[in-house]
């Protein structure tokens, strides 16, 4: 399969890798997507006083296609506040990667990642939920009780 | 101009040898003839032409010449043993017995079977890949009439307890059936005591052309088939069409070669694939997939735990190698090979098959190992999952959200 040439440079120099402390309580944690599906996406914002996302941190478990729209979402959050970010829309992601259909899973997973990470972070700053209608729900991750 | 991708994809295709290619020339220019052409020269040159090929053919697998059909490659003979075979004798039974791992060829020429009302079994393996003796025997019943088994898994390179399955078929009147298309010039084959009573073969996973197969159709003791291809009786009317002597000639150098080189060509590829084992299993979560006793020496199977395949293969984009992930299948499934092993999906999605050939060299070997090594590396770096490994979380008790 040929790549576009903005996957390539997403897959061969990706940026905003890393994580943050998920405990804190300016950080919002997304987590998407199963093993066993071949992806899983992990999106972590840094949210200041004002609701600005000041900074974004990803790792992803995936194809070239799946690290590509979560770095490319790193990129956009950036500077948006909450609400902004939720607007970015998984057809916008595919657009701008030029990803083939049958990849558009990944630009899916890359906007559930970002819902995720923004209800995580409404979460501990006391929101009450919001469901969104269809949308992949976020991955509970937590230690089986042992 | 970039330099031609390292080739570890034998299992996929081979070149064709330059002796196997030199031959096959003169076949498509001078010698242009219809070997069914009775009435001049240029049909008996062609056919004399396809009677050495067919001897060539014959002796790598210890056959008699008159018992190898032409067909137009491994797929073409998986139809025709199967569909074949259970046409002719569909009087005496219905029931078929296959496994899980077979190549797609045998699969679905028994599920189109399966719609046409006839019943199959389809055998699991053990977790080596292998199959249980017992299981099989059990799944024999009065109205069993064929059994299909591979010699050589195409993805994880085990080898089949063929002789010991055959006898058991033989005591029960069950046709067996074998495709080797993975197994010539790897394998000793001999059918002059093997008990199989049709083998299904194929050129290019030999070095030989793309285009042209052979399936092995016992004589003693006899074995009966329909025909699927019909026409002008050639083949002893199991497979009609003009011969392509070109191709035939081709399968008939390829297979003398395999012959010649089977010892020395086995050494080396495994030499070179225990090199490239050593050095991949430095890095930390690689799991072999398939038994390493019972196996080919030039195949190695591997699960890059915490790592996508397709995103490995994007990383060393200068090696040609398959990978058992959903991602590089149209599918979005998974290997069913790595399934049927019970091997977890995200361990089938980290799969790589790498597979050593006559031209593959050590240096190659080496550079494969330091690619794969830095990718491996790279992409655990990005891996949420590799985080979590690390931070000793079993994977195995999260709960992911399906999508």
């Amino acid at each position: 399969m040929a790549y576009s040439d903005k996957v390539l440079d997403h897959y061969d120099n990706p940026r905003n890798v890393g994580s943050m402390s998920a405990g804190d309580d300016d950080v919002g944690t997304g987590m998407v997507g199963a093993p066993a599906c071949g992806d899983v996406m992990k999106l972590q914002i840094k949210v200041n006083a004002e609701g600005i996302i000041e900074d974004a941190k990803f790792k992803t478990y995936g194809c070239g296609s799946a690290i590509a729209s979560s770095s490319l979402v790193t990129e956009w959050v950036k500077g948006k506040s909450l609400a902004e970010a939720l607007e970015i829309k998984n057809t916008a992601i595919a657009e701008e990667l030029a990803l083939p259909p049958v990849k558009i899973h990944c630009s899916i997973l890359a906007e559930d990642a970002i819902k995720a990470a923004v209800a995580d972070y409404r979460a501990k700053q006391g929101f009450v939920e919001e469901t969104e209608s269809g949308a992949c729900p976020a991955v509970v991750v937590e230690k089986a009780a042992a | 101009m970039m330099p031609r991708p390292i080739y570890l994809d034998y299992s996929a295709t081979t070149p064709v040898d330059p002796r196997v290619l030199a031959k096959m020339i003169p076949w498509l220019s001078e010698n242009f003839g219809n070997p069914a052409s009775r009435s001049h020269a240029y049909g008996w040159a062609a056919e004399e032409a396809v009677e050495i090929a067919r001897e060539q053919v014959a002796s790598l697998i210890g056959a008699d010449p008159r018992e190898i059909v032409w067909t137009s490659g491994a797929t073409e003979s998986n139809n025709l043993a199967i569909k074949g075979a259970a046409r002719f004798h569909s009087a005496r039974g219905k029931h078929l017995i296959t496994v899980k791992t077979e190549h797609k060829s045998v699969l679905d020429t028994c599920r189109e079977l399966e719609r046409d009302g006839f019943e199959i079994t389809w055998l699991d393996v053990q977790e080596n890949g292998l199959i249980d003796f017992d299981v099989f025997a059990a799944a024999i019943r009065p109205d069993t009439i064929l059994a299909s088994v591979m010699l050589v898994n195409n993805e994880i390179g085990v080898i089949q307890d063929i002789a010991r399955l055959g006898t058991l078929c033989r005591e029960k009147g069950v046709i067996f059936h074998v495709d080797a298309a993975q197994a010539t010039g790897k394998v000793a084959i001999d059918l002059a005591s093997l008990p199989v009573d049709m083998m299904s073969l194929s050129a290019h996973k030999t070095y030989g052309p793309k285009g042209i197969g052979a399936l092995y159709v016992s004589r003693k003791p006899r074995v009966r088939i329909d025909a699927l291809i019909h026409g002008g009786g050639h083949e002893r009317g199991m497979r009609s069409g003009t011969l392509p002597t070109h191709q035939i000639v081709g399968m008939g150098e390829a297979y003398w070669i395999a012959r010649e080189n089977m010892g020395a060509d086995n050494e080396r590829a495994r030499w070179l694939r225990d090199r490239l084992m050593q050095g991949l299993m430095k890095l930390d979560q690689v799991f072999v997939n398939g038994d390493m006793d019972q196996r080919v020496p030039h195949n190695l199977n591997l699960s890059f735990n915490f790592v996508e395949g397709e995103s490995l293969l994007m990383g060393i984009k200068d090696v040609a190698v398959s990978s058992g992930s959903a991602c590089t299948s149209a599918s979005l499934e998974p290997s069913y090979v790595l399934r049927a092993l019970g091997r977890s999906d995200e361990l089938a999605h980290s799969s790589i098959r790498f597979s050593i050939g006559r031209f593959t060299t050590q240096d190659e070997i080496d550079a494969v190992i330091e690619k794969i090594s830095a990718s491996v590396s790279k992409l655990r770096e990005l891996s949420p999952l590799w985080d979590m490994h690390r931070d000793g979380i079993d994977l195995s008790t999260v709960q992911w959200a399906a999508h």
